[in-house]
């Protein structure tokens, strides 16, 4: 059992409950550490422990008002189904992280957000309820109103709290499955990072893809920002993946082709400024169209290092990190973004600022680097992800999430036993 | 009467629960078909059925059913009908796997094993032959297994029991091909469902969603028999040609 970035990697008791009777009874079960799981897209340790209750089989719609929007569904549904489903009645995921795959439940615990937390929040922002199965095999219906800090706790809680078995979202509803996209080419950090402040209110989604490689012009590239068409196509495109990455003996991604990759990627775009009409399969999940990825980067797996930090001195500590991570190991993906002022749980993530996502081949220089520039993080005000990590030490987390008490509190009340924890939460003293 | 497209068909699943059930029940319902989802407990699939609905916007009815109420069959008929109206196919798919181990040390396993798997279809399937062939319509799907083909250490009671329904079918098959109701016989191999998760022994598992296409294409062709993936049929047909002599001093 291992996360998305293949590392580290644990002997694991799996349990697919295919009903909610069948997932209380695993819940209940006997044995080791406990942790939910949904479709294994986190990154890091997070859905890894002895036990893993697997929310594979949850797979279903519960209800649907296509005049409102309100869909209810188990929470093993993934966001990709979810799409196809609503998509052709008029209606698509409020929020969306770059990729289809994860479940609806597995994107609440790590209180996933989009390109357009700017304007909307994350994902949370939209649940109307959740149903929790608690360590003790209760269910539990908990909402803004009822239950009001198990909701919220739930919220970015990384399965800490209990299973999610099911939730109710409202969706948003869209004209065309096609998105007006406007790429602006940029020249540096500093402009990409003034680009996408410029530009938050006018678009709800905007995004910057950012070249980390070169030393000159580090962080030039280009921000995208979309809306959706308004066309009347419906009809969800779906195609299955073409390309399987196999598994290999060592890491290909290498700095000459991911300089390469990234000065075609640069290049590609002649004009400073561009105008295209977009399916959003390729808009939303470029990745996805390569299946596992993750294999890429060899038998040693990769690292993503996400962290969010305030725009006051935000842009000069990404130079900063930018310039320490770059000398440990090559980025071969660099994603930067700006998140809104929203109310988030005890462990949310977002804050009002930038937040930039790198990756990386797992290496130990990259994984000192990474630990080094979590304490610069820390020192201007920001935070690391945790649905990415699987690096940071116990003092790090502490020093970043100042709302973890009433977490622990909480936890607490709903799991005196401690019986759900991940490699994770016992590395973040969580447990 | 609705003008509008045709009349509504319905199929009953017997034995609701099972994921090869449930993905022919999709694969149906996306092809127009009504549905009624038999088991035990049926509570516990009102989410299943909430799916089915939700995404093909076919009628789906939940009925209590019990496959191993023996006696209570002679009302299924009238049951179906009295929950949901009139009904075109029946789709036989409960069955149970037992340990091999645990049927032979405690005969009353091996006795569920043969019961559910073949006492109960048969039982089933002869009370719903008997209304189809009196309306004059119908259609019927059963589950056998490649198991059943040859009897091996590992699993000769299920083995036999499948056999069993097999022949059962292929009898129901010529009494009713003059009636015009068409009966199918499906042979999957291993498939990738809870009741055969974590067994020893697995190879060339399929899908679910894999078997329940070829289950509903090979009956809207009117095949007779279905080995689904298509490649045990050739594989089942070198496995009876081993001479007993030689086959019984494998290690299957």
């Amino acid at each position: 059992m291992y996360g998305w970035g293949r590392h580290p990697r644990l002997a694991a008791e799996v349990h697919l409950p295919r009903d909610l009777e069948a997932l209380r009874a695993a819940v209940q079960g006997h044995g080791g550490a406990t942790i939910p799981r949904g479709a294994g897209r986190s990154y890091g340790d997070a859905a890894v422990a002895e036990r893993v209750i697997c929310g594979k089989s949850l797979t279903h719609l519960l209800a649907f008002d296509s005049d409102t929007g309100r869909l209810h569904a188990q929470g093993g549904v993934t966001l990709d189904e979810v799409i196809r489903f609503a998509l052709p009645r008029g209606w698509f995921l409020p929020v969306t992280p770059g990729t289809k795959f994860p479940t609806l439940a597995g994107c609440l615990a790590a209180d996933v957000h989009g390109k357009n937390h700017h304007r909307v929040g994350s994902l949370s922002a939209f649940v109307e309820h959740l149903e929790l199965v608690l360590a003790d095999g209760d269910l539990v219906v908990c909402s803004r109103k009822q239950h009001p800090e198990l909701f919220w706790a739930t919220l970015g809680g990384m399965g800490l709290t209990g299973v999610i078995y099911a939730v109710r979202l409202q969706l948003q509803p869209v004209r065309s499955a096609f998105l007006h996209n406007v790429s602006i080419r940029t020249s540096d950090l500093s402009e990409s990072c003034r680009v996408l402040c410029d530009t938050q209110h006018e678009y709800p989604y905007s995004v910057a893809w950012i070249d980390t490689l070169r030393r000159r012009g580090r962080g030039r590239g280009q921000v995208m920002l979309g809306t959706h068409a308004e066309d009347d196509r419906l009809q969800p495109l779906h195609r299955p993946p073409r390309l399987t990455a196999p598994t290999l003996p060592l890491n290909v991604v290498l700095r000459p082709g991911l300089s390469l990759f990234n000065m075609i990627n640069y290049r590609r775009q002649l004009r400073r400024r561009t105008t295209t009409t977009v399916h959003y399969d390729p808009y939303f999940y470029p990745l996805d169209a390569i299946d596992n990825w993750n294999r890429l980067y060899g038998p040693r797996g990769f690292l993503q290092f996400q962290f969010a930090v305030p725009f006051a001195g935000g842009e000069a500590l990404m130079a900063a990190v930018l310039d320490r991570t770059d000398a440990a190991a090559p980025c071969a993906l660099a994603v930067l973004k700006t998140f809104g002022d929203h109310p988030t749980g005890p462990l949310g993530f977002p804050l009002p600022g930038f937040t930039l996502a790198l990756d990386f081949p797992r290496t130990t220089a990259i994984e000192a680097a990474v630990r080094d520039a979590t304490d610069d993080v820390i020192a201007a005000g920001g935070r690391v992800y945790l649905a990415k990590d699987s690096v940071i030490t116990r003092d790090q987390f502490d020093a970043m999430y100042p709302r973890l008490d009433e977490f622990r509190r909480l936890r607490q009340q709903v799991d005196p036993q401690s019986r759900f924890r991940s490699l994770q939460s016992d590395r973040l003293g969580l447990s | 009467m609705t003008s509008d497209g045709p009349t509504p068909r319905r199929a009953v699943i017997l034995g609701a629960r099972s994921a090869i059930a449930q993905a022919v029940a999709l694969r149906l319902a996306q092809q127009g078909w009504d549905l009624v989802l038999a088991a035990r407990n049926n509570a516990t699939l009102e989410p299943v059925a909430a799916d089915l609905g939700l995404r093909t916007e076919q009628g789906v009815q939940l009925l209590e059913f019990d496959a191993l109420d023996l006696d209570a069959h002679a009302e299924l008929a009238d049951r179906i009908r009295a929950c949901a109206g009139e009904f075109h196919l029946a789709v036989c798919v409960f069955g149970h796997m037992g340990e091999a181990e645990a049927e032979r040390l405690d005969t009353n396993q091996m006795v569920r094993t043969l019961t559910t798997n073949f006492t109960a279809a048969a039982v089933c399937l002869a009370h719903l032959a008997n209304d189809f062939e009196a309306r004059g319509e119908g259609g019927i799907i059963g589950i056998g297994s490649v198991a059943g083909d040859r009897g091996r250490q590992s699993n000769y009671p299920y083995g036999a029991a499948k056999a069993g329904l097999a022949t059962f079918l292929q009898g129901l098959r010529n009494r009713l091909a003059p009636a015009g109701i068409h009966v199918l016989t499906v042979k999957p191999g291993f498939v990738d469902t809870p009741m055969t998760r974590g067994k020893q022994g697995m190879f060339l598992v399929a899908p679910p969603e894999r078997v329940a296409r070829d289950i509903v294409t090979a009956w809207e062709k009117s095949r007779d028999v279905l080995y689904t993936p298509w490649f045990w049929r050739w594989l089942l047909l070198v496995i009876r040609l081993v001479p007993e002599r030689l086959f019984k001093r494998l290690k299957l």
